[in-house]
């Protein structure tokens, strides 16, 4: 392992170590509204300022981690095990059946998710408590990523099962779900890892999105698509660029796990 | 010799100098700019309802009185002068001489009759209109004379002088070309010359416009108003600070502190508005939400209780940054002559809070309040999302009931899922939104405080009224509705105001003050809290060079 991976590796354990330790590592609870220094500048008392209501950023950050680094991740890894699994049927069986799984992923891709959510959100009760939220949110974000992904496997799969190794595992007896097993799937690895830490930060961003419709994390719990929506302000953030904390956390985060993907490619 | 002549030269350039700057008048001619939201959705003056349309309607459109924003006055404008009589049911007007529409063609006395046949039409359903409906019955409006026109109403309209601030006078020819509106003939200070959907609506002075300033003048001052359609806001104020734009309004709290301390912008805060934010709690009968919860919503103990638990200081310190003032009630202080000055906002006394919930059958139990059948209290207030100072409010409000053991569930929502559910489906426990006022009559809030109203958000829509004190104020106001007397009318609405602050259907929450940005090139503005808040005094406005 090089030193590069090894510090990435370093960086993360102590991210989510942070986020597991929140209770023992923020200055404040999440929620706590120090209502005499709203905005507050970084200080000893609030290392990266306050919010709006006077909520320390930091004690959010930490907290917030505990949300977005274990469930953008999980539903990353839910998103890409359904691609993996029907872009490999696909992209390996070939004729009907890839016709019929890329064309429902298109369909997918295509289809209004948008008015989707409006009508979950409809169905949903209002008073669902923010933990049951956050659930919920992060489900919908796993089963609604698929199908992107699902297609660049299925092309990938179909590569693959063009490939003399293949052909030869083929020639030799091999078949059905062995040859899919051992001589497919992973060979996909490389291209599920790529979907799977593409995914992480798009749905930690979707999250702060679906907060717009009224899923996403309720106040006052904290995630890192929430305290981005706070940089949205250009003014703002050139005002009080510490704004930025979050989203450089979130870029050295999503650098550390793309550092630690296996630098393999299928086609050696 | 040379030198004589050239003094001469020199004295006489001078002179014609001054000459012509007092010919033309103070800093005439430039273009004013600034933003609304979204494209207005019809250029008829009759039929505008929104923002858009009512600023494109402002300024072209010539109005028989206008109200004073500063000194909230009537004063002249097309009519010389009117006359209220008949018990109010007849208002008189005589109108100026050599009066004149943008395509030279004249004003007459029989346009005034058109327009108000017109805006009464009911086929049309003209929100404008409405203000003059008070009772069934159609109206007259006849020429009596030249330049001279009466209006006769089926019934006594109370304020009925202060409403035609809202009817620009049109003839049959500038509605029939209202879809063409750079053909449409208006009479106020300017005229549409182009409209590009989604860009910008262009406007330029009306060369036949009637007004001059004290040294005879022509009004107005600026040459052209170019109203950009800009959805964004932080686009808006980037645009403002790179000089594009010469005045932002409104403007949110966050952005008005910052602009303080910004060369080309003067950040102008012109005290409470007449708006306010609210909550309330869902009342309606037949709202899919727990029996016991209607019960906790229809008790009058538990509305105030919440009302004392909620810190408005806070909000109006942290949230709006001192820009905002704690509200009593429905009238904002803005609005001199209706507000109840005996009313003060509730002070945040959670203790006073816990002992009336205590009174009303309420206990603390491990930190949390339950009611008699031992319910957890806990409900869900549902705002727009995309509203961060709203967001910002229900957090606070968050804390603040959980200091005397209420959970508080915040649910921001899309605007169209905020209304299905506020206005169709009731399908929902509290809502937080806020009332812009435009009209300081309370008249202009008979759709809400009228039991059997739509804006009635608590209970809307009742066939009777659902408690006694509904009831109560049904019935003054409608009696201040057809009283004439002032001082009377005002006795009835202060009564209305106390039982809404006694029995809080409503719990009012602040009055955000009149906030606005303005270029420091843009001259003779006086910032209003009523709307349009700067430039109600289009004509006078002037650009520094």
């Amino acid at each position: 392992m090089s030193s590069l991976r090894r510090l990435a590796m370093l960086i993360l354990v102590l991210v989510y170590a942070a986020g597991l330790a929140a209770n023992w590592l923020a200055p404040a609870h999440y929620a706590a509204q120090f209502r005499d220094a709203p905005d507050a500048a970084p200080s000893r008392k609030f290392p990266l300022g306050t919010d709006a209501v006077g909520r320390d950023v930091l004690s959010r950050l930490i907290y917030g981690t505990r949300v977005s680094l274990v469930l953008a991740p999980a539903a990353a890894i839910l998103a890409t095990m359904v691609a993996g699994l029907l872009g490999g049927v696909a992209g390996y069986l070939g004729g009907g059946m890839e016709a019929v799984i890329l064309r429902a992923a298109d369909l997918f891709v295509s289809l209004p998710w948008l008015f989707l959510l409006i009508t979950v959100r409809a169905m949903l009760p209002l008073n669902v408590p923010p933990v049951e939220s956050v659930l919920v949110t992060f489900l919908l974000l796993g089963l609604l990523g698929w199908a992107g992904p699902a297609r660049v496997v299925g092309a990938t799969a179909r590569v693959i099962r063009r490939q003399d190794f293949v052909l030869q595992a083929r020639a030799s007896g091999s078949g059905g779900f062995r040859l899919l097993a051992l001589h497919v799937l992973p060979n996909l690895k490389p291209i599920l890892l790529a979907q799977f830490w593409i995914s992480v930060p798009v749905f930690i961003l979707s999250e702060a999105n679906l907060g717009f419709l009224g899923l996403g994390v309720g106040e006052p719990v904290p995630s890192w698509g929430g305290l981005l929506r706070e940089i949205e302000n250009v003014q703002a953030v050139a005002a009080n660029p510490w704004l930025l904390a979050p989203l450089a956390l979130l870029v050295v985060v999503v650098g550390c796990f793309h550092l630690l993907t296996p630098p393999e490619d299928y086609s050696k | 010799m040379k030198r004589r002549a050239f003094l001469l030269i020199l004295a006489c350039g001078i002179l014609c100098g001054v000459v012509a700057a007092a010919t033309i008048g103070p800093q005439s001619g430039g273009e004013l700019r600034f933003c609304v939201r979204a494209d207005p959705k019809t250029f008829n003056p009759i039929l505008v309802e929104e923002e858009p349309g009512e600023t494109v309607r402002y300024l072209t459109g010539g109005v028989l009185i206008r109200l004073n924003r500063i000194t909230q006055e009537l004063e002249p404008e097309l009519a010389m002068s009117w006359r209220v009589i008949n018990g109010g049911r007849t208002i008189q007007f005589e109108l100026r001489d050599g009066l004149r529409y943008s395509d030279g063609s004249a004003l007459a006395a029989s346009d005034v009759a058109f327009t108000m046949n017109t805006l009464l039409d009911p086929k049309l359903h003209s929100i404008t209109g409405d203000m003059f409906r008070t009772g069934p019955g159609l109206i007259s409006a006849g020429v009596t004379g030249r330049n001279k026109i009466e209006i006769t109403f089926p019934q006594p309209v109370a304020g009925l002088a202060r409403f035609f601030d809202q009817v620009p006078v049109v003839s049959p020819r500038a509605l029939a070309l209202a879809a063409q509106p750079a053909q449409m003939p208006v009479a106020g200070p300017y005229r549409i010359e182009e409209y590009k959907p989604g860009s910008h609506v262009l406007l330029v002075r009306n060369p036949y416009y009637w007004k001059r300033d004290a040294a005879g003048h022509p009004l107005p001052y600026l040459d052209r108003v170019r109203i950009s359609i800009q959805q964004n806001r932080d686009l808006e104020m980037l645009r403002f600070l790179r000089g594009e734009l010469d005045f932002v309004v409104p403007v949110d709290p966050e952005s008005f502190d910052r602009l303080a301390a910004h060369a080309r912008a003067e950040a102008v805060d012109a005290g409470s508005s007449l708006d306010a934010e609210f909550i309330w709690f869902n009342q309606v009968a037949s709202a899919p939400i727990p029996a016991y919860k209607k019960a906790w919503f229809q008790s009058q103990e538990f509305r105030r209780a919440i009302s004392e638990a909620i810190n408005r200081e806070d909000i109006c310190r942290v949230v709006y940054r001192k820009h905002a003032v704690p509200a009593a009630g429905p009238v904002s202080a803005a609005n001199r002559f209706w507000f109840n000055s005996r009313l003060k906002a509730q002070p945040h006394d959670p203790a006073a809070a816990l002992a009336r919930l205590k009174q009303a059958g309420f206990r603390t139990v491990g930190g949390g309040l339950q009611d008699r059948q031992g319910n957890p209290v806990e409900f869900s207030l549902i705002t727009n999302s995309g509203n961060k100072t709203r967001e910002r409010m229900a957090a606070m409000m968050q804390q603040d009931l959980a200091g005397i053991g209420i959970k508080l569930n915040v649910v921001p929502l899309d605007f169209p899922s905020l209304l299905e559910r506020i206005s169709r489906s009731f399908n929902y426990e509290a809502s937080m939104l806020g009332f812009v006022n435009v009209d300081l009559d309370p008249n202009g809030q008979m759709n809400v405080w009228v039991s059997s109203a739509e804006m009635h958000q608590w209970n809307p829509s009742q066939k009777s009224p659902a408690t006694a004190w509904e009831a109560e104020i049904d019935r003054l106001m409608l009696a201040q509705s057809s009283e004439l007397g002032p001082r009377k009318r005002k006795a009835l609405f202060d009564r209305v105001q106390e039982i809404v602050w006694e029995e809080a259907p409503f719990v009012y929450l602040v009055n955000p003050n009149a906030l606005s940005a303005i270029s420091t090139r843009l001259k003779n503005v006086q910032p209003s809290v009523l709307r349009p808040q700067t430039f109600w005094n289009v004509e006078r406005l002037t650009l520094a060079p």
